[in-house]
């Protein structure tokens, strides 16, 4: 007993503080900031594994993007990723980084459904289905709930069952095998809910983009209430995001 | 003898590599493995050849730091005998082959699917058709668990039959996680579309799969990658598992209920991700490795912040681990739960640390060294009684040595980057063959090339392929209610098994 006290003591306080303003360590690559210097663009383009540059204008799209951050070495007049991670945003169209622009993300407000605010501002439960998820991104949402990002004191969440849950948090490209798994999940939670794309590999298939062993069909079914892009998603950028989706006001 | 010997990380030219008689392949390949645990399969595999089926069989002779090699063309109608049927280790392998390709074994004990792919032979068949095992009996009862689980974990099914709380026997089915990957990487051409299928094989793995997947890159194109090269990516490979292995520690706290443990480890590991995130901008390591140069030099700044890492981690761990090791609420769930005997995993071939912890000393890091293991002269870490003690032991001891090899080669760093000289083209017609040391065990790649040099096949290989079926027969005989903690120790991967 004296000793664990022991251990509490030496341990310190290891969360932080304030989680929308905390700054992340070294190198991060965050929202991208394209300028309007002329470069090879096809060069650009070819640099790109998944295809998440295009061009006329010049624009990276995040819910491809996997950071890598080839193209910024390549041409780091061209391309340069801040440490923003506030990348969240409930419009497919928001993630396409244009370039001359440098605009913090923000969700559309207008299209934040009412009942979320109403049901969920103060708790949110939310049930995860990993659906050929590469475990990286599971691993940053468990980080979210751990001493140091402290998510639980939101009120934010992961639940065991969907029938306790508001939401659904997808992650992975979802695989053919998970598609009926998946569906069977969202049908047990009751309404209203929620529905969160994490993860490159979520948003737009990613690096698995094309492959025959996906069945994408469940996300042209429903609104997506949230894309929080990333390979994997930093815990900062769920719980930002997360937090604007169910706090911001019209 | 017949077969062509290679070291770890070797191209050789496909036609080099014998094709036997379908029986004598059999018969060489049983024979290899008689003596002992001294020689292992690493893999297994076929792909179509000329309207045929060419088998390749990789045995690893740990002994010799050799892998043997022989391949059989046979024709995918005509039934087979089984190698499963002379050594259980093989079976898995024939499964996957069945699988794939329709080939019919006459005497396989276990003829079952392994991940359906989208490319599996019979198409009809579905995950959702699996033929799980029964038993009928009016005392026993069966519980499913899964794909989708309580926690954020991924997706597969367990199906225990249970006589009251006790598990007689668990049925793990796979393959929800199914992407593709393999195909991919024959049809994705670009290099960096490759190492970025590499990175997102497993996300827990991405330093070990990615590693293994440039130097067999860069043998294939006949690339000798400098000291620096090397050395950061055996240095990565250690931090992963360091990282890995205190975030398990953490995970087996909470399942034993120890909340300070689970807190303490788990806050351990955020500075050791975040110090990926300052040597390469990503927390797990991807974008770190790349094949013929690194974005990120390992820099003398990286080197002292390191060194203060260690010195500050290290603390913190021995006083947290001397405490969970000591305390008898802990102990009493971890010793002999989830046993597996040094007998059982010899038979059914488990590799890395789900085979050092039943004492068989499997360790791609001391008997098929790459990179820089070499020159730090690696002693596997053995554990003796099979239990999910031996498993949390066995992570703090390969924790505290880590945590030595990382201040042993940080302590010379090599001087400067040796010019860039870009890679050549992968060689036409040839065989590669790859083997790293994960966190959780071997990782083992291969390649085919055509005349052109383009990959014809790709074959990965996870530890994990290996170690599920040690997750089954560990939990017999157990209360169902020690499950949580027997799966979380042995922390196989779903992503890197069904591919």
């Amino acid at each position: 007993m004296l000793d664990n006290l022991k251990i509490l003591f030496h341990q310190g306080k290891q969360y932080i503080p304030d989680v929308t303003i905390a700054k992340v360590p070294g190198i991060f690559r965050g929202r991208p900031v394209i300028s309007t210097v002329k470069v090879d663009e096809t060069e650009l383009m070819e640099i790109c594994p998944t295809n998440a540059i295009s061009t006329n204008p010049v624009c990276i799209d995040l819910g491809k993007c996997t950071f890598c951050g080839e193209c910024a070495m390549a041409f780091p007049n061209k391309v340069k990723f801040t440490t923003d991670y506030k990348i969240a945003t409930n419009e497919r169209r928001k993630l396409i980084i244009v370039e001359g622009e440098d605009e913090p993300l923000q969700l559309n407000a207008e299209l934040i459904r009412t009942e979320i605010q109403k049901c969920f501002s103060g708790s949110l439960k939310l049930r995860q289905v990993s659906a050929g998820g590469d475990n990286s991104c599971e691993l940053e949402l468990n980080a979210c709930s751990n001493v140091n990002f402290d998510m639980g004191r939101f009120g934010i969440d992961f639940v065991a069952s969907p029938r306790h849950a508001d939401g659904l948090v997808i992650t992975g490209p979802i695989t053919e095998n998970m598609a009926r798994p998946l569906q069977i999940c969202y049908d047990a939670i009751p309404e209203p809910k929620i529905i969160i794309v994490a993860g490159t590999d979520s948003i737009s298939g990613g690096i698995f983009e094309g492959s025959p062993a996906l069945d994408r069909s469940f996300l042209s079914k429903y609104t997506i209430d949230l894309y929080i892009p990333g390979n994997p998603i930093h815990p900062l950028t769920f719980i930002n995001g997360v937090l604007e989706l169910i706090k911001k006001r019209r | 003898m017949n077969y062509i010997s290679l070291k770890n990380n070797q191209t050789v030219p496909i036609s080099s590599i014998p094709e036997l008689d379908y029986s004598l392949f059999l018969e060489l390949n049983v024979f290899s493995l008689i003596k002992g645990t001294g020689s292992h399969c690493v893999n297994y595999f076929g792909f179509p050849h000329a309207g045929k089926i060419k088998l390749i069989c990789c045995i690893a002779d740990d002994e010799l730091n050799a892998i043997n090699i022989l391949s059989s063309i046979v024709d995918a109608k005509q039934p087979l005998p089984s190698f499963s049927k002379q050594n259980l280790v093989f079976e898995k392998f024939e499964r996957e082959i069945h699988e794939n390709f329709g080939i019919v074994y006459t005497d396989h004990p276990w003829l079952k699917p392994v991940r359906f792919p989208f490319n599996r032979y019979k198409k009809n068949v579905t995950v959702a058709d699996y033929p799980f095992f029964n038993i009928e009996s009016e005392e026993l009862h069966e519980v499913g668990v899964g794909p989708i689980h309580a926690g954020i974990i991924e997706p597969g099914h367990f199906r225990f039959i249970c006589n009251g709380e006790q598990i007689l026997h668990l049925e793990i089915q796979l393959g929800y996680q199914h992407r593709g990957i393999e195909q991919l990487f024959l049809e994705k051409k670009k290099l960096l579309q490759r190492i970025t299928l590499a990175e997102n094989i497993a996300g827990d793995s991405v330093v070990g799969h990615t590693v293994t997947f440039v130097n067999l890159w860069e043998s294939l194109c006949n690339y000798q990658p400098g000291r620096d090269l090397q050395l950061a990516r055996t240095l990565a490979l250690e931090l992963e598992r360091l990282a890995i292995h205190t975030g398990d520690l953490s995970a087996m706290c909470t399942d034993v209920a120890y909340q300070l443990g689970s807190a303490v480890y788990g806050r351990l590991r955020t500075p050791v991700i975040n110090y990926f995130q300052k040597w390469c901008g990503n927390r797990l390591g991807k974008s770190l490795i790349r094949a013929g140069k690194t974005n990120f030099p390992f820099t003398n700044e990286l080197a002292a912040e390191l060194t203060g890492l260690v010195g500050e981690y290290e603390k913190d761990f021995e006083e947290i681990s001397e405490e969970l090791f000591s305390m008898p609420s802990v102990l009493a769930r971890f010793e002999k739960t989830g046993v597996i005997t040094n007998e059982q995993a010899a038979t059914i071939g488990t590799v890395g640390m789900s085979a050092r912890m039943s004492a068989v000393s499997r360790d791609i890091r001391f008997s098929h060294p790459h990179d820089l293991y070499p020159e730090l002269h690696h002693e596997p870490v053995i554990k003796n009684h099979g239990d999910v003690h031996s498993r949390a032991r066995l992570r703090k001891k390969e924790i505290d040595q880590s945590i030595g090899y990382i201040r042993q080669m940080i302590e010379n760093l090599p001087g400067n980057r040796q010019e860039d000289t870009g890679l050549l083209v992968p060689s036409p017609n040839s065989f590669t063959i790859s083997l790293v040391e994960g966190w959780r065990g071997e990782i083992c790649h291969c390649a085919v090339t055509d005349d052109n040099g383009e990959l014809i096949h790709y074959k990965i290989k996870d530890p994990s392929f290996h170690n599920w079926l040690a997750v089954a027969l560990a939990v017999r005989n157990n209360e169902i209610s020690d499950f949580p903690i027997c799966n979380k120790s042995f922390d196989l991967s779903y992503c890197g098994h069904d591919l």
